[in-house]
């Protein structure tokens, strides 16, 4: 069973887009990244990132989450901001019971995604 | 096999879904994780029925649209489609009063030549000429109202709002374009609590929810929450105080955000209000309308407090400067 069935698939993400949403945007670390975007639009786009992260489909493209981060790369998006959103997501995880070993999976995928995100 | 029209072409889909039938065909659909989750390629079915899981994840006012996600629909059935927001039908229709409300805003009651389907709370495009056009929130509810209802706020240098202030009478025949928006009261949850959250004519929407929800027997609470800057702002006052007397669930709060509060009226921004009332929004419906500013930080602070994100609906009313820009949201 892949890192997607074993999370819950879809309705892990349903459960968990809300709660991980939250966190960051209460988050001093990053929240002014968010500050000024459309709301409707960032869910959805939350819930597309814990798709991947949790290992689901998608069909998204290093060039893809280049171009999507440039203008907050531009605004001093870095390592650390990069670290506080997994660190978030890991904590949104915890709330959810769901197991350690799930976790540094979800971590390590969400990490595949660093040098694209940062335009490194 | 099934065929999709999309802007006066058809193709076969060949097992191929309808984004990529279509981008393949080179019109420019816009998508992003082609995996149903990111929503960017959203389109609307004209004709035909779309598969479940095309709809998979939408909210309820948006399956009500026949919404649907390009990039999952494999049709079954032939289907004809537009991009979500597209205007394609126009219709004609009588001005059967104009209406004062207060000094800067006019009811302006139409009706329509043919049968015009809508949600009260979405909004339509009303034609000032070919080129030259607004979009206003309907205040009326289907059910009960013969006319459809608009509440047109007088903007200085408004090419539209200066017309109809200032030539429009009852009578005259004008063109306006079918509804659109996903700001709307849906059925199945009646005992769900619902905000309603408004500045300026961002009341008209609000006050078409309200009726339509209280006259589908709603039974949580519905609470409405109205801000202007000063009390001549403020109107349908006795309208909505009826609705208070006479609903137990129903409640009006007019705010005013510059000057004291008074008899009848409340000194706060309706969000901060809203919030003090209410802190805890866990469950909640919230439905915005109105300033984008006001819009835009109501949505953040209802969600901070609880509402899920999959249950806030937002109508930020932009202001147009030019004549034909391609703005979808009502002023």
């Amino acid at each position: 069973m892949g890192l997607y069935e074993e999370i819950g698939g879809a309705g892990a993400v349903d459960a968990a887009v809300d709660i991980f949403y939250r966190k960051v945007l209460k988050d001093q670390r990053v929240s002014r990244f968010f500050a000024g975007v459309d709301m409707g639009k960032q869910a959805a786009k939350q819930k597309a990132f814990l798709t991947m992260a949790f290992g689901g489909p998608n069909n998204y493209t290093g060039l893809d989450m280049r171009k999507a981060h440039a203008h907050l790369v531009k605004q001093g998006l870095n390592d650390s901001h990069f670290d506080a959103v997994v660190e978030d997501l890991g904590a949104t995880l915890k709330e959810l019971k769901v197991p350690d070993n799930l976790i540094a999976q979800v971590a390590a995928v969400a990490e595949t995604t660093r040098n694209d995100v940062l335009g490194k | 096999m099934p065929r999709v029209v999309f802007q006066g072409s058809s193709y076969e889909t060949d097992g191929q879904s309808v984004l990529d039938c279509l981008t393949t065909r080179g019109h420019a659909v816009p998508s992003a994780c082609r995996a149903g989750v990111c929503q960017s390629c959203l389109m609307r079915a004209v004709r035909g029925t779309v598969p479940e899981k095309a709809q998979t994840g939408l909210t309820p006012t948006m399956v009500a649209r026949n919404l649907f996600l390009a990039c999952q629909c494999f049709p079954t059935q032939d289907l004809e489609v537009a991009l979500a927001d597209d205007v394609i039908e126009r219709i004609e229709a009588t001005v059967s009063a104009i209406e004062r409300l207060n000094d800067e805003i006019r009811a302006v009651h139409l009706r329509p030549s043919r049968p015009f389907e809508y949600r009260s709370g979405q909004f339509l495009r009303l034609f000032k000429d070919a080129r030259t056009s607004r979009n206003y929130s309907l205040a009326s509810v289907p059910s009960l109202d013969d006319d459809l209802m608009l509440h047109v706020r007088r903007f200085s240098g408004g090419l539209v709002s200066g017309w109809i202030f200032e030539h429009l009478k009852p009578g005259d025949i004008v063109t306006i374009s079918e509804a659109f928006g996903d700001c709307f009261y849906v059925q199945g949850r009646p005992d769900q609590n619902i905000l309603l959250l408004g500045t300026g004519c961002g009341l008209a929407p609000l006050y078409g929810i309200a009726r339509d929800a209280l006259n589908s027997r709603h039974r949580g609470r519905i609470h409405l929450y109205h801000g202007t800057r000063d009390v001549s702002g403020l109107y349908l006052m006795e309208q909505l105080r009826q609705i208070d007397a006479t609903h137990p669930n129903f409640r009006y709060r007019p705010c005013v955000s510059g000057g004291p509060s008074a008899d009848g009226h409340w000194s706060a921004t309706p969000l901060d209000l809203a919030l003090k009332d209410n802190p805890d929004l866990t469950g909640w419906r919230v439905y915005l309308c109105g300033n984008p500013q006001m819009v835009n930080a109501a949505r953040i602070e209802t969600f901070l407090a609880g509402a899920a994100s999959s249950e806030i609906f937002a109508d930020p009313f932009l202001a147009t400067g030019t004549p034909s820009a391609p703005v979808l949201n009502p002023h």
